[in-house]
């Protein structure tokens, strides 16, 4: 099957019928013919290594990690819950970096990784808000305040949305690109006041837990599961992106093609 | 090559002035971007009576007394300490699981002309550790942390802490 999709993208696009942009189009494609061959190596490796880590990760700490010592079974909650929130804020800061990419140096690439990245980190986030109020509710004793914390991640998963809806809403996909990736740079200013916010301001929500200056305030018993289920959780992040952006990349190729070969009809 | 160094500078220029003027509006609302006011804010600037705000701290140890009311709803009376400053507060309502004494609590209320802070509203607030409950009976017979008194000793001392080293050793080969 990858055959056919590993070889060159230059040839039928270059040959016939060039258009005004074919030559701009011929330039931006080659990059992403190089990706193509490059992500369909990687792919498998990377879906087999989250799903190994994952078959590791949530057993142990959905079953086989001990509670905590207030919360009771409720922390394993925490399992599913941070993961979300680091790659909510992590997947976010990939957005701002592939956006002033494709702003700089007009990566295409970038742009359609952009694209395909939102969907899923709106998933997260929307994970992450969710699992939250779960554990708010027999924890704090309320499903949502609103707090800095709160407050800022519910900004991150509307910045998220409104990305994704941004990116589509063009004919013109260059243009939805370049609107999306500034939309994504200006919500970048958000980033710190979620990381921060527990910080700068008192919340409801307690301070980072595994990221303190001094030790991580969780026993290792709780923190190793919690460790591997990140790591696996970014690994199915990682392949669900890069699998959406192979997809993203093909799709292209084939209008291209299609248009090709529609323009060829035309003139013969 | 230069429209793209032009391009780069531009966007950094954009970022500089976008994240100082954020970090200029926090700045300014950093009085309403408070989730609660400790008993110590609340000492040196008392609010405007009538006006509901959120008060937050621990819950002082031996202040809780439980009762109900004569409406048959339970009350509760504890008062919420930051160390140098403690509020009364009085509550009729369910307390959340876990209310306790030593607890971090967010309670919204009013506060009184008698000083007493009339609660609506009682939030128990989690610390930033997580700890089995081996662990945490281990430290509480060791006599190195009581709940009741607070947050647990430094995490460098029990994050690591095998509860079941003395009688078995390596409990499990994580």
């Amino acid at each position: 099957m990858e055959t056919a999709d590993t070889r060159p993208l230059g040839p039928p696009l270059a040959g016939p019928a060039p258009a005004p942009r074919a030559g701009g189009s011929l330039h931006r494609f080659a990059n992403p013919g190089r990706f193509l061959r490059l992500a369909a190596k990687v792919q498998p490796w990377l879906t087999g290594a989250a799903l190994l880590v994952l078959a590791i990760g949530l057993p142990w700490a959905l079953v086989f990690s001990p509670p905590d010592w207030q919360q009771g079974e409720t922390v394993r909650i925490l399992y599913i819950h941070v993961p979300m929130a680091w790659l909510a804020m992590g997947g976010y800061a990939g957005l701002a970096i592939g956006s002033a990419m494709a702003l700089i140096w007009r990566h295409p690439l970038a742009d359609l990784a952009c694209r395909e990245l939102s969907p899923v980190g709106a998933l997260v986030t929307a994970l992450c808000l969710a699992t939250g109020s779960l554990w708010g509710k027999p924890m704090w004793g309320t499903w949502w305040v609103w707090d800095a914390r709160l407050t800022s991640v519910l900004v991150l998963f509307f910045l998220w949305l409104g990305h994704a809806a941004l990116v589509r809403a063009f004919d013109d996909a260059e243009r939805g690109a370049r609107m999306g990736a500034i939309l994504a740079l200006i919500g970048a200013v958000n980033l710190p006041v979620v990381k921060f916010s527990v910080d700068w301001w008192n919340t409801l929500h307690q301070p980072a837990s595994v990221t303190r200056i001094n030790a991580p305030g969780l026993h290792v018993d709780i923190l190793y599961p919690l460790l591997v289920c990140a790591l696996g959780f970014t690994l199915a992040f990682a392949a669900l992106v890069l699998a959406r952006t192979r997809a993203a990349v093909m799709e292209r190729r084939i209008r291209a093609l299609q248009l090709a070969a529609a323009r060829r009809a035309e003139a013969a | 090559m230069t429209r793209k160094r032009r391009r780069l500078w531009l966007l950094l220029l954009c970022g500089l002035g976008l994240g100082s003027a954020t970090a200029l509006t926090l700045t300014a609302f950093q009085d309403n971007l408070v989730f609660f006011r400790s008993p110590s804010d609340i000492a040196r600037e008392i609010p405007p009576a009538g006006r509901a705000f959120r008060l937050g701290g621990l819950v002082e140890p031996g202040s809780v007394a439980k009762a109900t009311g004569p409406d048959g709803k339970p009350e509760a009376r504890f008062r919420v300490t930051d160390g140098p400053n403690a509020i009364p507060v009085t509550y009729a309502g369910v307390l959340p699981d876990l209310f306790r004494e030593g607890q971090g609590v967010v309670t919204l209320g009013k506060l009184g002309p008698d000083g007493v802070f009339r609660a609506s509203e009682v939030l128990a607030r989690h610390d930033e550790t997580y700890m089995p409950p081996e662990v945490a009976d281990a430290l509480k017979r060791s006599g190195h942390w009581n709940p009741a008194q607070g947050a647990p000793p430094p995490a460098a001392t029990w994050n690591t802490l095998d509860p079941a080293r003395p009688p078995t050793p390596g409990r499990s080969g994580s």
